[in-house]
Order: C-alpha cells, then structure tokens, then sequence
C-alpha cells in the first residue's frame, strides 16, 4: 500500500515538474528555462513578477550574450546602446547639478526597490557598493571605477560652462541609463528604471562634478 | 603609595600603546573575522539536526533514519557533496533542503505544501534548516562531486547557468553582475567568481552557514533567496526547480572544492 501511494505521489509531482524528456538542444533548454521562471517566481510587495517575465530586449540580449560567453555583434550593441540613449530625460529646468552633500547620502543608502521595500519611498543610488567615490569613505566596492577625483580628472573647473558640457551631458547620460554608452554594462539604469529621481541626480551630479565636492579635493 | 601607582602606570602604558600602533580598519576587519571563527553557533543547529534526524516524529511517529539523500536510505555520510541530483522516486533533480521536506512528507507524514510556505526560521522551517546543517556537517572536509550522468542533472545545470547570467529587476542584476569576475566585492565584502570553482569552503561550499550578524542560520534555499530579494527579483518559491537548478550550476563547477559547511559568517 505504502509502495502505490509512494508511486502515486511521485508521478503526480513528475507530472507538476517541468517535462526534462531528451534534452540537449539549446532552444529546449531555453524553454525549460523559461518554464523554470515563470514556476519559481511569485509577486510579493512592490517587486512584480514582471521583473523576471518581461524584461526588455538589452536584457534579454545581454543576458544570452553572458550565458554564451560571447559579446554581442559590434552592430547589434551600438543599436541597443541608441535605444537606450533615446530613453535618457534630460533635466527638466535645464539644471544639471545639486547639493553634493545630499548626493554623498544617496550614493551611500542602498535602499529600496526589493520585496521587504515599502512603496513610496526615497530610494538610494546603492553607489558604494560597486565604487570608490569620496577618499573618506574606505567601504567601497570594486565591481565598478573608481570615482574619486571624477570632475577633477576631467578638468571641470566649471560643471555650467560650455567646456564641461560633454562631461555633465555624459555623466548625467550614464546615470539615467548606463546602457547608453555601453549595451551590457553591469549598471543599473537608475533614471530608465524609476530607481532615483531628477533630483536625486541632480544631487549625484554635484558630488562627482561640483569642485566644491569632498570627492574633487 | 608606590603600589596604588601601579594601576594608573600600567593604563598609561596601555594608552601610550594603543596610539603609537594604531589599527587601520582593515586589520580591524581581519582580527574581528578571525575573532568569528573561534566558536560556530552552527554547532548548535547542528546538534539539533542530529537530533530531528532520529527522532521519530510527524503523524506516521517515525524518524528520517530512512531518508536517502541520494546514497541510498539512511546514508548521510558524503550525500551533502553531491546534492543536487535526481531522485526516481519522485522524478525530480532536487536539493538538499527539497529532498529533505520529501523525507518529512513521505516518511513522517508531515505535509510538504505547507512546509514549503512556512517562513524560514520558524516552524517545520526552522527543522529543515537544522537538518541541513547536520547533513551538511556529516560531509565537512570532502570534495564537491555533483553526479551530471542523468539528462535531467545535465539540463538543471545548463538551465541554472542561464538562469545564473539572467539579468532582471529594476537594477538589470543577475547572479553574474556580482558573481560573474574575479577579485570583486560589494562595499567590504569579497565576491567569490561563481562561474568556475571559487575553492575549497568558498561559495557553494560555505552554506549552511550562522550569520553573525543578523543571528541566524541560513541554508543554501534562504541564501539564494536573499541574493534574488537583493537584486531585486519577485519571490523565488522555496524548493522551487529554479532555485534547484541555480544550485546545480553552483555545485558542479565547484567540483573538487571541499566543503567547509556549516561555516560562520559576518
């Protein structure tokens, strides 16, 4: 009696299980993939299923690139990196820089977007995490540059003046959507994705670019 | 007077000491993880694994001393290495925290639904998780040896490194964007490349293991679940096949690495 139910058990869960039959081809593994996520996956607080079930075409092209181990085609990258760009919103009021000591906070605060998260609240820029930004902070990370002396090394004396412009447009460009400049950067695209507000930016644009900030001293 | 001295000389001393051989918070850092390494509270949880796994309990009264954990009923010893693997009984590739739910389900009679959604750290949950701990314990030292020879095995391992380089979420992160290079850290905390075999007890070979410092012990299931909230994905279901699979991919490239679980963490 024990041995049926064992076997009944069994093949009802084979049956609930993704089908394995004979695998070896690429496309039924992407399925079984595929099958894998929308199975695993539940909404819960503000993180929605979609995160994972409908992500954009960077993504998914990226995504494949890396599992492959092999870049994306030089033609394909430099069209997903204008789409990206297309998305950037440039400030509203024509301002791009803000209150560098308010950036520091921001950089510093890893919170916000995940399912613990309460909706409606200030994120952070999570920017400690991947790089190195004032010389005061020592818990840095190191999967992103170093930025300290970012403004400095590009010799913006004056972030509002003509000669800076290409730095601040490229700086505020990268920070609203990463993938502009590189398709797959590891990045996050903060502005794109909803992540830090304009002002927010605005804030990490004054700490990397203002002369006046601890990270050009 | 000359004694009462004493006391305050040697704090002078002391004072004078601490300033000419000032710490950089770096060493402060290596002497508190070395501090951490004398005493694992992960003994404890160990111990109480032991003693789940004899003791008879859930509706059928009988203990898990039946279980196979895929080296044949009852066999402990050397199962942590190779999990996850397929099981015929129930048709699935599994891990060690699923398999031992489907011990409890089908050996103790408990109901392996409910315990799948009871939260980590209480209830049945928190049985499981100290089970996992002495399973693992029982294959402290030995060398990672996934078996890959059934389909199924093969195409979770493929699944979990496609699911392991998936970017997603508001930040586009995947395991790899943190895991994916060597010499990485987030803040302060070193990254292991997870791509190939990291070394003996590092990544897949250091869970279980007590986290220090949230007080509490966290099995593989609880650790691939807390990367996938920080990355900002929707919930992974416990025991689910893309936690599975993630596992697999984890443990056949460590192959080789011996394991150090259950380990102690910041």
């Amino acid at each position: 009696m024990k041995k049926i139910s064992i076997t009944l058990l069994g093949l009802a869960i084979a049956a609930a299980v993704v089908g394995c039959g004979t695998l070896g081809a690429g496309a039924d593994v992407d399925k079984l993939t595929q099958d894998m996520v929308r199975g695993a996956f539940r909404s819960e607080g503000i993180a929605k299923v979609e995160r994972v079930t409908a992500t954009d075409e960077t993504l998914k092209l990226c995504s494949a690139a890396d599992a492959a181990g092999k870049p994306l085609e030089p033609a394909v990258a430099k069209r997903i990196e204008a789409d990206n760009l297309k998305t950037v919103k440039w400030p509203s009021d024509g301002k791009f820089l803000g209150d560098w000591k308010q950036g520091e906070q921001i950089a510093q605060s890893g919170r916000g977007q995940t399912w613990t998260d309460a909706a409606g609240q200030p994120n952070g820029g999570n920017c400690y995490n991947c790089h190195q930004i004032s010389k005061e902070e020592i818990s840095f990370g190191t999967i992103g540059p170093s930025l300290y002396h970012y403004g400095k090394l590009r010799g913006v004396a004056d972030p509002n003046g003509a000669a800076a412009r290409p730095v601040v447009e490229y700086t505020w460009g990268k920070i609203w959507n990463a993938k502009a400049y590189n398709a797959c950067s590891n990045m996050p695209r903060s502005g794109h994705m909803g992540n830090l507000t304009e002002q927010q930016i605005r804030h990490i644009m004054a700490l990397l670019l203002d002369p006046a900030s601890p990270v050009n001293k | 007077m000359r004694s009462t001295l004493w006391p305050v000389a040697v704090a002078l001393a002391c004072a004078a000491g601490s300033a000419a051989a000032q710490k950089t918070p770096a060493q402060a850092i290596d002497e508190y993880r070395a501090m951490l390494a004398d005493g694992n509270p992960a003994d404890l949880f160990e111990a109480k694994g032991e003693g789940l796994w004899k003791q008879k309990r859930g509706p059928k009264n009988a203990s898990l001393e039946r279980c196979d954990l895929g080296k044949g009923p009852g066999v402990v010893k050397g199962a942590f290495v190779e999990l996850p693997r397929w099981f015929a009984d129930t048709g699935k590739v599994q891990d060690l925290e699923s398999r031992l739910v489907s011990c409890m389900e089908t050996l103790q009679g408990f109901d392996g639904k409910a315990i799948a959604k009871t939260e980590f750290g209480k209830g049945e949950m928190a049985n499981v998780t100290a089970l996992a701990t002495y399973v693992a314990a029982e294959s402290k030292g030995l060398a990672f040896n996934l078996p890959q020879a059934h389909p199924m095995e093969r195409a979770f391992y493929e699944s979990g490194k496609r699911l392991f380089f998936m970017r997603g979420g508001t930040h586009d992160f995947a395991c790899a964007s943190c895991h994916g290079e060597d010499g990485k850290r987030i803040r302060l905390q070193d990254l292991p490349n997870l791509t190939k075999n990291p070394g003996d007890g590092v990544g897949f070979a250091a869970w279980p293991a007590y986290r220090v410092s949230n007080g509490q012990m966290w099995g593989m299931q609880l650790r691939l679940n807390d990367c996938l909230r920080q990355q900002r994905f929707p919930y992974p279901e416990f025991g689910s096949d893309a936690l599975t699979a993630i596992s697999t991919y984890l443990g056949v490239n460590s192959k080789g690495a011996k394991s150090a679980a259950p380990t102690i963490k910041r």
